[in-house]
């Protein structure tokens, strides 16, 4: 009798959340139109959120409405779109601009409005980066690219060629004193945003440029007789050529490899100076080199930025916010602090400059970086691109490779 | 006694139907009238049979039958409804949403229109209004969605907000967010619209959605998109659409595409055959290793036994994503403790049939302790006398194993089995996280040599592209097919062992 009970309660308890799930997953709710009663909600990673969190307090106090910041610990970007699609969105979410493409293609974020002033306040190329069928769609804070960050003690000068680089390399490593003639993050699957500024200085190129300068995605180059030169000259620098350029090297071992100093040379962003610094390195940061009479390295340039949910609950308050608040300098430079990438407005650029060097020098290495694309097709170029630098970088045919590649690409882009 | 019964029934579904009324507002709200009614009905439902004293067995099996339905059954329902749907990235939401948002996206502010100052208010009948300030000329205006007029007597600020103007109340930051949103003031060019709590634009929206033609239109080029119920696009003249889709009804195409697309149909058979050896082979070592392991223990003749038991758990009681990664670094074929301990300098992973052993390796390890436990566990259950009697009509050790041992063993452990068999041939983690598939032939990005079936299916899906829900599902319902064909007759194979032994 006693189990009879025992069991009832049980059952009743788990119906319960049985409905309650039901109730939860069933496709008519749609989002509620609520009015807005004075509340912000932000979503960013857990890096940006805690250098966040004191202006968006004030941001709060000044308008008399509560803001909220909510961590999002992994893949930011899908989480916001499936929840903003189902109407539990943020109003505010931050992330970086090669997001843009699909933000906008699921409808999810709206165009931001930024005075004249304002533009021109920034970098010229982080509101390049975020402007998309001519819209801007957020407020950039900060920029990002490659540099070349070099073991000071090791190689004393910057090298002006990748040859050089590769000498100097090889030097060192016949003297014993590393182990890797540079440490550039390959993987076993490839990684095309590392490898780009050399693909490019050897003259290779993802996509044509529409008659406005924008990327064509209509017009994959990836194939192209240039790209398959360049392609060669990556495969010279591979496993069966000079032993440079190495898919035992991933992003989980490329820089620990530089900051235990098993190599000279480490093909990174900003985001590396924090483990360099843990090794105790004498470092120096310098523009990527390229070719021998090749062109320049050009690094992509990602930028993080502010956008404005679509379906946010507080429109105006988001918009507020975004347009005319985290495009203020002190915002700026806090999130500098909690987190050390060059700002993309040009007045925090002159606050931290002279504290940091490091900054000017990353800077300076991505001047002529080209803004990533933002469209939704360059998703389909990582995956194909990679595959066919693992194949050059273990020795393979370029031409079929980089043919493999053009037609992957081709039939992701048809879908 | 009777009255602890009372009290506990009345207390429970109390707490139930508390709860239950906890989802009607938010239901009532959104008009979700369906589900509403389920929600009623089920209540009533679950208050009839607990509050009667008949249906005795119904109490014991509903709560069971319910958890079938929500977790297992609705979740099959759901995967199978998305399939017939281009559900994904740039088919998320409705037409209508699509729609506005190509129209928002075509706002351009009317170059030389006045920099407005923003005041939102409401008017005497309590309707938003916007109070607009014109930051050069300074003139006070009231815009409504009837259009502007001049307000005179307005006491403004020195950023151009206003204090104070007769017959309007203006309200506080960010409430009335959705009346403010849908606020435009026309005008002869276009619209003022508010951009954020102080700024007013002058907008001119260069697309419109038109519903008598179902298309977009745009006002600069004269070009228009028609809507394609068929693709979830709108779609203009040459056959380019607008990026901002919307989810429809797409049939039986993700199916067939499953079917025709070389891409996916040309390699299925190879993925499937390297599958289905993964999952047998990893089913059949791991059980092989932890049953010797398990049966040198039961012997009793050694020493400290607790000891080498705990040891062997081990494997199993640490974290398997961190392990799986850490594998993946000892496979590093420069820096990897493998090649280290043995002096070689073997691309383990880069390779066909090394990545192939790689993995079993690394599963092997993995799974083996938990064959281990179960094994000793049903050792356990084996009455010695079996194995003495055996032994005394002269039975040497293997016939005794291979008789009496395996087959008893086997009674037990066989639905495991086939439940190692089910996991392992949907084991996502491990590829994903030692191999992800690898190596790929150069031709191919989208089938590497060790991809299973469901890594290949999350590639296809997620990652040569954007996310594709739709087509993801109509995959896993093959996945789900063939795995549940291979588990019934497996099953069934068992209940023929299991009548033999018994």
């Amino acid at each position: 009798m006693r189990a009879t009970r025992v069991a009832g309660m049980v059952a009743v308890l788990g119906l319960l959340l049985g409905a309650a799930a039901c109730g939860g997953g069933t496709p008519e709710a749609k989002p509620s139109k609520d009015k807005g009663n004075g509340k912000l909600e932000i979503w960013a990673d857990p890096k940006r959120t805690a250098a966040l969190k004191p202006f968006a307090d004030q941001f709060g106090k000044e308008n008399g409405v509560t803001v909220t910041i909510k961590e999002v610990a992994q893949d930011l970007q899908q989480n916001f779109v499936t929840a903003s699609q189902q109407g539990s969105g943020p109003d505010v979410v931050v992330g970086a601009h090669d997001w843009i493409g699909n933000l906008v293609q699921n409808g999810a974020v709206d165009p931001v409005n930024l005075t004249a002033q304002q533009k021109s306040s920034f970098e010229a190329s982080a509101i390049k980066a975020v402007t998309f069928n001519g819209q801007i769609y957020g407020a950039p804070y900060a920029m990002e690219n490659l540099a070349l960050i070099r073991n000071t003690e090791l190689a004393p000068t910057a090298p002006a060629t990748i040859e050089d680089m590769v000498k100097a390399g090889q030097d060192l490593k016949a003297a014993g004193k590393v182990s890797e003639i540079m440490c550039l993050q390959i993987g076993a699957q490839g990684d095309a945003y590392h490898i780009y500024p050399f693909f490019a200085s050897a003259g290779g190129s993802l996509f044509g440029t529409t008659s406005s300068g924008d990327p064509d995605p209509k017009n994959v180059t990836v194939g192209s007789a240039d790209s398959v030169k360049a392609f060669t000259k990556l495969k010279e620098l591979g496993e069966k050529g000079v032993g440079a350029l190495k898919t035992s090297i991933g992003s989980e071992n490329a820089t620990p490899t530089f900051a235990s100093k098993k190599c000279a040379f480490l093909v990174s962003g900003p985001w590396a100076i924090k483990d360099v610094k843990t090794g105790g390195i004498k470092y120096d940061i310098s523009p990527l080199p390229g070719f021998a009479g090749g062109k320049k390295a050009t690094p992509f340039l990602g930028v993080q930025a502010f956008y404005v949910a679509s379906k946010a609950k507080s429109k105006a308050l988001a918009q507020e916010f975004v347009a005319n608040y985290v495009t203020n300098k002190d915002v700026a430079k806090a999130l500098y602090d909690a987190e050390p990438r060059p700002p993309a407005l040009t007045a925090a650029i002159d606050m931290v400059k002279t504290s940091d060097p490091d900054l000017v020098k990353f800077l300076n290495a991505g001047k002529d970086g080209f803004p990533m694309p933002a469209i939704p097709e360059m998703s389909a170029i990582w995956g194909p691109f990679g595959n066919a630098e693992v194949a050059v970088v273990q020795g393979q045919d370029p031409a079929a490779a980089a043919d493999a590649a053009q037609k992957a690409i081709m039939a992701a882009l048809k879908k | 006694m009777r009255s602890g019964f009372v009290i506990t029934r009345v207390l429970v579904l109390g707490v139930a139907a508390a709860a239950l009324l906890y989802a009607v507002p938010p239901l009532v709200k959104t008009g979700a009238w369906v589900a509403l009614a389920v929600l009623a009905l089920a209540t009533a439902g679950l208050t009839y049979l607990y509050l009667t004293k008949r249906h005795v067995p119904a109490k014991y099996l509903v709560p069971g039958t319910v958890f079938l339905l929500v977790f297992q059954i609705f979740p099959v329902l759901y995967t199978f409804t998305v399939a017939f749907t281009n559900f994904g990235d740039g088919h998320r939401g409705s037409k209508v949403d699509a729609a506005r948002a190509i129209e928002r996206e075509s706002l351009v502010e009317i170059p030389g229109a006045p920099d407005y100052a923003l005041t939102v208010a409401t008017d005497s009948s309590g309707k938003v209004v916007f109070l607009l300030v014109d930051r050069e000329t300074k003139r006070v205006q009231v815009g409504t969605e009837e259009g502007l007029s001049d307000l005179d007597g307005a006491e403004i600020s020195l950023t151009g907000k206003v204090i104070e103007a007769k017959g309007y109340e203006p309200i506080p930051a960010g409430e009335r967010d959705a009346e403010v949103q849908a606020l435009a003031v026309p005008t002869n060019r276009g619209a003022i619209k508010s951009s954020g709590l102080s700024r007013a634009i002058e907008f001119e929206a260069n697309r419109k959605y038109d519903l008598a033609c179902d298309c977009i239109t745009d006002k600069v080029s004269g070009e228009r998109w028609v809507a394609d119920e068929t693709k979830g696009y709108f779609v203009n003249a040459k056959g380019d659409n607008l990026i901002q889709g919307w989810r429809v009804n797409v049939g039986f195409a993700n199916f067939t595409r499953v079917v025709t697309d070389p891409n996916i149909s040309g390699h299925f058979a190879t993925v499937f055959v390297w599958n289905f050896a993964f999952a047998a082979l990893s089913v059949l070592l791991t059980f092989a290793l932890g049953m010797l392991v398990a049966l040198t223990l039961h012997g009793g003749r050694l020493r400290g036994t607790p000891i080498y038991r705990i040891l062997l758990v081990l494997p199993y009681a640490m974290p398997a994503f961190a392990m799986l990664l850490v594998w993946r670094d000892m496979f590093n074929a420069d820096f990897g403790l493998l090649n280290r301990l043995l002096g070689t300098h073997i691309n383990w992973l880069g390779s066909p049939t090394g990545a192939r052993f790689g993995l079993l390796l690394v599963n092997l390890w993995l799974g083996f302790p938990y064959m281990f436990l179960v094994t000793t566990g049903a050792l356990q259950a084996i009455p010695r006398e079996l194995g003495e009697a055996s032994r005394i009509d002269g039975a040497t050790a293997w016939q005794n194993f291979r008789r009496v041992t395996l087959p008893l063993l086997l009674v037990p452990l066989s639905p495991l089995l086939i439940a190692s068999f089910a996991f392992n041939f949907n084991n996502f983690n491990i590829v994903r996280f030692v191999t992800n598939g690898g190596p790929y032939p150069v031709d191919n990005n989208l089938v590497g040599k060790t991809d299973l079936l469901i890594t290949y299916t999350y590639r296809l899906a997620f990652e040569g592209g954007s996310g594709q829900f739709g087509f993801a599902a109509a995959l896993s319902t093959f996945i789900f097919a063939i795995v549940a064909t291979i588990s019934a007759i497996a099953f069934r194979r068992t209940r023929a062992q299991e009548e033999i032994f018994s």
